[in-house]
């Protein structure tokens, strides 16, 4: 078991709050992509809380790990672990979307204090994470890059040009999370356009392919772990997830990718999370 | 001289294709800084990226033939501190991975140096897929980007130089081939931004930029000489940000002004003159030539110029053609804003 129990209980903890603070920052903002903001919740806590090495408070210290949020969409969820690092006032998810706010759907690098890479338009996260993790080599440096990858994303022909050159140029340097969650917005993934065999795609490109259950931390930072390790291949983290995490009428539901809480839904989604954490 | 301390002469350079006067650039400014690196998509021989990956083979990264890829690279080279120059053709450049471009370098600021070659219908003979008739468009409508579009060798190294020391996203694009020497050596005050003016004149300006501005020179000496005409002659190297006071100067003292390019007369050279023009409230006779929103026929790129009318003879006949116009001439321009 790499976490101990007192982090298990304290990562728990941060998760009902994480979640519950992303249905706020969707009400705040007048709608959200709140499915994928829910399913990558785990990922996120053990990158921000565990094994990133950064400092909010020097946001552009050189040598701290680099986070690539390629699925840029989940914005509303992101935002609240930077606010509850530290990075700005919590204050500010308030404004979230607001004209003129720092805060919108895709958060941009230079206006938010934390975000290395702007993204927002799928697949140039992991092209821009292989390039971060060739320029680090290149220059003796220790720093890791983390890409959080959407499952639907991969059908980005440019995910796999970016696959492609990990394996040829060994970039062993970067960790590679999918957040398998298998929703899109028009539909299950394997409908919408089929990703299976996934992992064997990921195989085929020459990386090495960890699949964990991505709402267990001990599974996934299990896999970081292994990952931070391994400098025969690129490693890719296959965290199977559910679109819409503790919320009941969210779950598994893909026409919760996007969309707006009024006050009476914040209270019932948040008494769900709360039931759910209440239950373990 | 550029900061950097490199001049290059037509001595230097003789018997040197545009690109490789790039690639040549490339690897001195290489040899005195070590943050640089190299990337293509198959195309380091044909770009002359080759020169800088046969010597900096721990600096060059080919990415294949996946230029998306390509172009996120870049932007995470860039990020890591390192300064990336990126080549392939101008048609995949700005058009195959213009996404990557814009959101991955642009709209970062990244310190990312495109410099694509076979531009405009240099590389004639290949057909549309090869031709890009549209990159100064596309790459100035991305805002933080600068466009260069060199007139030949000595200012490609000029602007290969000053792409270095700007700090932020650039744009260059080059001709295939072999480009007639314009310029005999590169210590002639390049700057982005600041037009060059090849030749004084009051009767009519032609802004030209890339392989029409050599010829624009010559034509304007011949129409000097046979038709005693004063003809400014304007190398807008720099399309983005353009250098509007010499615009605006020769609307004032011209009357008249002639753009040639070798691009789609939508959106480029052109149109970013005549928004100047327009702007500025001021009137003046005014005609664009390029291609004509169509795509190029195949052919030798001279037999294009002038099919598309910008080779030296067809730009003498353009002067002539717009000489030859009824324009009324007034003293007064407080009443035209």
């Amino acid at each position: 078991m790499p976490l101990t129990q007192q982090e298990i209980q304290q990562f728990t903890a941060k998760a009902c709050q994480l979640r519950k603070d992303a249905i706020d920052t969707v009400y705040w903002a007048g709608g959200g992509h709140i499915g994928g903001s829910l399913s990558f919740t785990e990922i996120m806590i053990l990158l921000y809380y565990k094994y990133a090495r950064i400092d909010p408070k020097n946001p552009g210290w050189d040598d701290r790990d680099r986070i690539v949020v390629s699925k840029g969409h989940a914005g509303v969820g992101y935002a609240p672990i930077l606010a509850d690092k530290g990075y700005f006032p919590k204050e500010l998810l308030k404004e979230f979307n607001h004209t003129g706010s720092i805060l919108g759907m895709h958060l941009d690098g230079n206006k938010v204090p934390g975000v290395d890479v702007s993204t927002g338009s799928l697949g140039h996260g992991l092209p821009i994470t292989v390039g971060l993790g060739i320029g680090a080599r290149l220059q003796g440096k220790s720093w890791l890059t983390y890409c959080v990858l959407g499952d639907g994303e991969c059908d980005e022909g440019s995910v796999w040009e970016a696959a492609m050159a990990a394996a040829h140029y060994k970039v062993t340097n970067i960790i590679t999370i999918v957040d398998r969650n298998r929703m899109m917005i028009d539909g299950p993934t394997e409908e919408v356009m089929r990703l299976e065999p996934f992992a064997d795609k990921w195989k085929a490109f020459g990386w090495i392919v960890k699949e964990v259950d991505g709402h267990d931390f001990n599974q996934l930072a299990d896999a970081i772990e292994y990952t931070q390790k391994e400098d025969k291949a690129p490693v890719v983290i296959i965290a199977h997830t559910i679109k819409g995490k503790c919320v009941d009428f969210m779950e598994d539901k893909y026409e919760w990718h996007y969309g707006g809480l009024d006050s009476e839904k914040v209270e019932l989604a948040k008494a769900c999370i709360e039931k759910h954490y209440c239950e373990l | 001289m550029a900061a950097d301390g490199l001049t290059y002469t037509i001595v230097d350079t003789a018997n040197m294709s545009t690109a490789e006067i790039y690639g040549k650039v490339l690897c001195d400014l290489a040899e005195k800084h070590k943050e640089i690196v190299g990337l293509s998509a198959d195309l380091a021989k044909s770009t002359k990226m080759g020169q800088f990956a046969a010597t900096f083979p721990d600096r060059f990264f080919n990415a294949g033939i996946a230029e998306q890829n390509m172009f996120g690279m870049a932007a995470g080279l860039a990020k890591a501190g390192l300064t990336p120059f990126v080549s392939t053709f101008a048609v995949f450049a700005s058009l195959r991975a213009a996404e990557q471009v814009r959101t991955d370098i642009c709209y970062q600021k990244l310190n990312v140096k495109i410099i694509a070659t076979h531009a405009g219908t240099s590389f004639g003979q290949a057909g549309t897929t090869h031709h890009c008739t549209e990159d100064l468009a596309v790459m100035r409508s991305f805002a933080n980007m600068v466009v260069i579009a060199p007139a030949d060798g000595i200012e490609t190294a000029n602007a290969v130089m000053a792409a270095y020391e700007h700090k932020g996203p650039v744009y260059i694009r080059i001709n295939r081939g072999f480009d007639p020497f314009l310029y005999e050596k590169s210590d002639y005050g390049f700057q982005i931004g600041k037009a060059v003016q090849l030749k004084d004149g009051t009767d009519i300006t032609i802004i030209a930029c890339g392989a029409a501005a050599y010829n624009a020179y010559h034509a304007a000496g011949i129409l000097e000489k046979e038709d005693k005409l004063s003809v400014r002659v304007i190398n807008m190297h720099t399309i983005k940000p353009i250098d509007e006071e010499a615009i605006l100067k020769a609307v004032m003292e011209t009357r008249r002004i002639v753009t040639f390019e070798d691009h789609n007369i939508v959106g480029g050279l052109g149109s970013a003159v005549a928004e100047v023009i327009v702007k500025s409230g001021k009137g003046c006779a005014f005609e664009t030539v390029g291609i004509p929103d169509q795509y190029a026929i195949i052919g030798l790129p001279e037999d294009l110029q002038n099919y598309y009318g910008f080779d030296q003879n067809k730009i003498i006949e353009k002067v002539r053609q717009i000489m030859g116009k009824d324009f009324e001439q007034t003293e007064d321009w407080e009443d035209e804003v």
